[in-house]
């Protein structure tokens, strides 16, 4: 995934005057400004928070695998769920796909690198710190967060543990990083397109970006206020949360879904774009609707601020607010269809072949459909009040975050990966990755519907009898899908390494754009003069 | 040779699922996979607003994916399929965006009435305040002199596996709350803490209990019986052992309920004073503060005194439990401000609060030979 060896370093030479030489070793790393370098940087940092943040999960599994409690304290186990969402949500999918932006950006608009390079390396590198920060707490006396990742006032505020200080340092670095890249990539995409690429030439993928970086702009911010305001309430007495100082700790999940529901669109929206791109190129036929998709993306984002409170419809507000959130969030399923028919369409009378990135595009297709159909039914407010809080919200968010953003992300690895690293991977191990993980990941979440239904609260360490025969099942899938990701850990090694067959420029029949047409590997600096767009 | 083979790998994967499917068939009586019917109106009603939305998103799904499936299969490449030029029909496009539109205004429509329906609290013939406090709950019948606190009846040792799992493991209290059949009981609801939230599916209610507010939920039973939930909001440590029953009786039979329940609650308050003036020996103490330490103490201080370092602080060998004892019996009854703590002067009984004071003082090696009197705690009280 790297371009360490010998030939690219000529290569860049060549390439580049001003360049002189790479550093070499952690240098390199550490000082680099190059954005296939701080691409692979945030690639690798996520796929280890993926692997840290499963160890937690099978922690947890492995608790609910019978009723009783057997291998961790409740008050453990709180952590363990609360640290395995923070750190899937702000340590794997989202540097994740600001890896992907990072590598992909520049290639497909034509530019040499993205545009605030100094940033770019600054916004990496604050990120590990956030999360030994994180983990460090769980080590203190009185341990970790242990709240929820939603760490609700005033569970987070008045009942918590000291560790929370550092929960909201750790979460202000991760917001501080999240914005820098945003608004790197927003600059990028306005600042550095090659000549004739207009707005409605971009490829899905930068579209979808730019909308996400948007978001994430204007509501990281909100999410840093949430946490200050948790800080204060906590150590500095006020009472922004706390009925009896004036508060109102329902305000703290207003300000906390007021971030949160973009925050579930900012790591959705890049998906719809990685399906976009692999879907036609694999059809053979090009992308069904491209202007429809691009204004279902943005009308997703604008929905997305006015329908924040269908996270909180038990919380006791009045009828008509829960009716006006309740019409909002339906409403949200129409653009979303219009991206799911336009795919459908896309591969209508294409020529279809059926490639490890095809593969994990398809699942996403149909998995992610259920979770936003099981979306729809959340939205319904009188049938939510037994919905909420149960097995059935949690087999629906890792029906669109796991089955959706993170296999589109390993959609991405598989189908860019060639071009980054000039070899094809392991198609072998690529296709027992995907089988594996298809398979244990239904075991695993497709059986939390009917445990919600048949009404399991969700964050609890133990459970009554007649849920006990599925959670057995529910884990034996989270064993099976978190080993299948060691497949992913060794093909992504085997890569690395710089093993497999050389691959053309193109390197997907039908694959079509800017990044197709550089040579694979791609070099250090992709367009050192712009192409010119027709 | 490959499509014999593959020809018995399906039927033998189809006759695997059937056999399988034979199995949970005759297992699944025992275990619930759907939402609960429930036993008031609403309930019902919200049971068919599920499964019509569940049968609404069925269908949409598997149009998507039986369209989907056609071109995977006929408009292959292997086929020789070529591929065809169109990407976009404004025809189509229109359509595939109003016609979930419609469907949508179809589903809201009864969601809208259904919701108010719900919403209406009014005009109830009975009130309890229900009251979460960690981890337990509270309900006081606002019509009568009743009140009581609510708490697990599951023993500790069938949680660590040391004893067999009951039928009703972590789904049954040492007090029900008890509803009249056929009458409208409204449910007001907060919290002395943190966030609960207060979920009994038979009656499709579940609403937060938020410290500081109140909210309201109505319901009409039915049918009489024995209805189990849980609290449905994380709520710390032993959020997931915090149930709520609730019994639903016929009016007459909750009518003499109640009132054994005043008669019972009134003697005890009797009986409270008249322990004022007795004494207790430490052997009755210690044996009494234990029971209470366990039932009340022992979820945060944990059982061997030594609380979580950091969150639950430590009674064996604090300056409080050995030294303070003025300021111990104040914890007691006031709880401590800012902290998880929270007061016990209402969920004990004078002799209880003195007993477990007792008990800590003289456990774990604390050894200070004090022992506290109910009437201790009354002079305590009424310093105040």
């Amino acid at each position: 995934m790297t371009t360490t060896t010998d030939d690219t370093q000529h290569d860049s030479h060549a390439d580049d005057h001003h360049e002189h030489h790479i550093p070499y070793g952690i240098k390199r790393w550490l000082y680099t400004t190059n954005h296939k370098d701080i691409g692979t940087l945030y690639l690798w940092f996520a796929f280890i928070m993926f692997l840290t943040g499963g160890a937690m999960a099978m922690v947890i599994r492995a608790e609910l695998f019978q009723p009783g409690l057997q291998i961790v304290e409740p008050h453990f186990f709180n952590q363990m769920t609360t640290v395995h969402g923070l750190i899937m949500v702000f340590g794997a999918v989202m540097p994740a796909f600001t890896g992907l932006a990072n590598w992909l950006i520049p290639m497909m608009i034509g530019a040499p690198d993205m545009a605030l390079p100094r940033m770019n390396n600054w916004s990496f590198w604050i990120l590990p710190f956030a999360f030994l920060i994180l983990l460090s707490s769980l080590f203190l006396e009185g341990g970790g967060p242990a709240f929820g990742w939603t760490f609700y006032a005033p569970l987070s505020t008045t009942y918590s543990a000291d560790s929370t200080a550092l929960f909201v340092f750790a979460v202000h670095i991760m917001g501080a990083s999240s914005i820098m890249g945003a608004i790197n990539v927003v600059v990028t995409i306005f600042n550095m397109r090659a000549p004739g690429m207009t707005w409605m030439k971009m490829p899905l993928f930068v579209w979808t970006w730019l909308i996400t970086a948007f978001l994430l702009i204007a509501v990281m911010p909100v999410l840093a206020g949430a946490v200050t305001m948790v800080l204060t309430d906590k150590f500095f007495g006020t009472s922004f949360f706390d009925a009896a100082g004036g508060g109102d700790p329902v305000m703290f999940q207003h300000i906390f879904w007021f971030f949160g529901h973009p925050e579930v669109y900012i790591m959705i929206l890049p998906a719809f774009g990685i399906i976009s791109q692999i879907i036609p190129t694999f059809a053979r036929k090009q992308l069904f609707g491209y202007a429809s998709m691009v204004y279902a993306t943005a009308s997703i984002a604008l929905l997305s601020f006015i329908v924040w409170a269908h996270h909180m419809f038990t919380t006791g507000m009045p009828v008509a607010a829960e009716l006006f959130f309740m019409f909002a969030t339906m409403l949200i399923s129409v653009p979303t269809g219009v991206k799911i028919f336009n795919w459908v369409a896309t591969m209508w009378r294409g020529s279809m072949t059926f490639e490890v990135p095809m593969l994990f595009a398809l699942a996403f297709i149909v998995l992610f459909t259920i979770g936003g159909l099981s979306g729809l039914m959340l939205a319904i407010t009188p049938v939510d009040f037994q919905y909420h809080d149960t097995y059935f919200v949690v087999a629906h968010f890792h029906y669109v975050l796991v089955t959706g953003a993170i296999f589109s992300i390993m959609a991405a690895v598989y189908y860019w990966l060639p071009k980054w690293t000039g070899k094809m991977f392991h198609i072998g191990l690529a296709k027992w990755h995907f089988w594996c993980s298809l398979v244990s990941v239904n075991v695993l979440f497709f059986p939390m519907h009917f445990v919600g239904l048949a009404g399991m609260p969700r964050r609890i360490p133990d459970y009554a009898l007649q849920f006990a025969d599925i959670n057995k099942w529910i884990s034996i899938g989270g064993f099976a899908f978190g080993l299948s990701q060691l497949i992913f850990l060794v093909l992504l090694v085997k890569a690395c390494k710089k093993q497999g067959e050389p691959v053309s420029n193109q390197v997907w029949e039908g694959a079509e754009g800017l990044e197709w047409e550089i040579p694979s590997p791609a070099p250090y600096h992709s367009f050192e003069t712009p192409p010119f767009v027709k | 040779m490959k499509k014999i083979l593959f020809k018995a790998g399906t039927m033998l994967t189809a006759l695997i699922t059937v056999g399988v499917f034979a199995e949970t068939k005759e297992k699944i009586g025992q275990y619930q996979l759907n939402m609960t019917k429930g036993v008031t109106d609403i309930s019902a009603d919200v049971y068919d607003m599920h499964m019509l939305m569940f049968i609404i998103c069925v269908m949409i799904g598997a149009g998507v994916f039986i369209a989907m499936f056609i071109s995977m299969y006929f408009h292959r490449k292997s086929r020789g399929a070529k591929p065809a030029n169109f990407h976009e029909n404004v025809k189509v496009e229109i359509a595939w965006t109003v016609i979930p539109f419609i469907i949508l205004i179809a589903m809201a429509v009864p969601a809208m009435n259904l919701l108010i329906d719900m919403e209406d609290a009014s005009e109830p013939d009975v009130t309890v305040l229900v009251t979460g406090s960690q981890w337990k709950w509270h309900y006081k019948y606002m019509d009568n002199d009743v009140e009581y606190y609510s708490k697990l009846a599951t023993q500790a040792d069938q949680i660590s596996g040391k004893l067999d799992k009951g039928k009703n493991y972590l789904l049954e209290v040492d007090r029900p709350l008890v509803v009249p059949t056929g009458q409208k009981v409204r449910f007001l609801i907060t919290s002395d803490d943190v966030i609960h939230s207060w979920w009994v599916p038979a009656f499709a209610i579940k609403q937060d209990a938020n410290p500081g507010f109140i909210n309201d939920a109505w319901a009409i039973a039915n049918e009489p019986g024995v209805y189990r939930g849980q609290c449905a909001e994380l709520c710390g440590k032993a959020h997931g052992f915090m149930p709520i029953v609730v019994i639903a009786k016929e009016p007459a039979e909750y009518d003499k309920w109640v009132s054994e329940q005043e008669a019972v609650q009134q003697e005890a308050k009797e009986k409270e004073q008249r322990l004022l003036s007795m004494n207790m020996t430490m052997a009755e103490s210690m044996l009494m503060g234990e029971k209470v330490y366990s039932a009340n103490c022992a979820a945060c201080h944990m059982p061997n005194g030594e609380g979580l370092p950091g969150v639950f602080p430590a009674l064996k060998g604090s300056q409080i439990a050995v030294a303070d004892q003025p300021k111990h019996i104040d914890i007691l009854i006031n709880g401590v401000a800012g902290s998880a703590m929270q007061s016990y002067a209402k969920q004990l009984t004078m002799s209880e609060i003195a007993a477990v004071v007792t008990y800590e003082r003289n456990a774990w090696g604390n050894d200070t030979g004090d022992l506290v009197q109910a009437k201790d705690i009354n002079s305590a009280m009424n310093e105040q």
